[in-house]
């Protein structure tokens, strides 16, 4: 493991670089395809507004990994994430008008941990909405 | 609909082993839109110190997912899944997933419970080597949404 930040570099409140991920239909039906995660509410207007969604809506998956990425950026080796778990409150509501959604993504150090671990503590928005909550990672750092 | 409490507690036994290949790995980190070169170049993963190229964290819910299907699809238990979303999700990793891993899941149903109109499953799955090295667990909640469920399912819990 070869984590690039050190961790005496690093305080509660050190930001990480933020980060906006654009989504659109088509990267819920790659999601889907190489997930193998084919519920019908990430693909089908028809069936997700008939169970009582607003419309098509993300993987919860594909949110959290976006997400996750802001971390594995900021160290340089993905293999430091040692725990890395979300809430989805909200959905991230994909529509089909070309635009799609956005999820942004903010993280800051929460907290310094022994063994040179630190907790990463994320925010991910989408249309004005917190659509993750309590989502943290545990980060090896060097 | 209730679903079946006798779940709480089940445990399963061990997959049928799941090969990590390379490009499965690509495929996933192309899915996800995340150029990291520790994701398709084995150079550059084993200038991190890995054999081979490793897998985005949340690659293994590919594995976690199958496994958890044994109880998510089962028509005894009543989970409707058109009706699903994902509540929580977590993995605590010994290691990164790497290709040419030989990964089998042990499934244990953690939990059952109804709130606010919706119905809950709670389900682990362990994951490790063919040879018992452990990977990762991974922490599913999915979120059955009643009738008049809370379309917010994470709020309440």
């Amino acid at each position: 493991m070869t984590a690039t930040v050190n961790y005496d570099d690093v305080e509660v409140g050190t930001e990480l670089p933020p980060a906006n991920f654009p989504v659109q239909r088509v990267n819920l039906v790659r999601y889907a395809g190489a997930s193998g995660d084919f519920n019908v509410i990430h693909w089908n207007q028809r069936v997700a507004t008939s169970v009582g969604l607003p419309d098509v809506i993300a993987h919860g998956m594909l949110t959290m990994a976006e997400v996750g990425r802001v971390v594995t950026d900021w160290t340089g080796d993905p293999g430091s994430v040692l725990e890395y778990g979300v809430r989805f409150t909200k959905p991230v509501v994909v529509p089909d008008d070309g635009t799609g959604a956005t999820i942004e993504v903010t993280a800051v150090v929460g907290a310094k941990l022994d063994d040179r671990r630190v907790r990463v503590d994320l925010t991910a928005s989408s249309a004005g909405d917190r659509v993750l909550s309590m989502a943290r990672a545990v980060v090896q750092l060097a | 609909m209730a679903l079946d409490q006798s779940y709480i507690g089940r445990s399963y036994p061990p997959s049928e082993p799941y090969e990590v290949g390379r490009e499965k790995i690509r495929e996933f980190a192309d899915a996800i839109g995340d150029p990291n070169p520790a994701y398709r170049d084995p150079h550059a993963a084993q200038a991190l110190g890995y054999d081979d190229v490793i897998a985005p964290p949340t690659f293994a819910i590919v594995l976690s997912a199958r496994v958890g299907a044994q109880v998510v699809f089962d028509p005894e238990l009543g989970l409707d899944y058109s009706r699903v979303v994902h509540g929580e999700q977590r993995f605590v990793h010994s290691r990164p997933v790497r290709a040419g891993d030989r990964l089998v899941g042990v499934l244990t149903v953690d939990n059952i419970r109804a709130a606010a109109g919706n119905d809950i499953l709670s389900t682990r799955v362990e994951i490790g080597t063919e040879a018992g090295e452990p990977v990762a667990t991974a922490y599913s909640t999915l979120v059955a949404r009643g009738p008049d469920g809370d379309s917010s399912p994470g709020k309440e819990s």
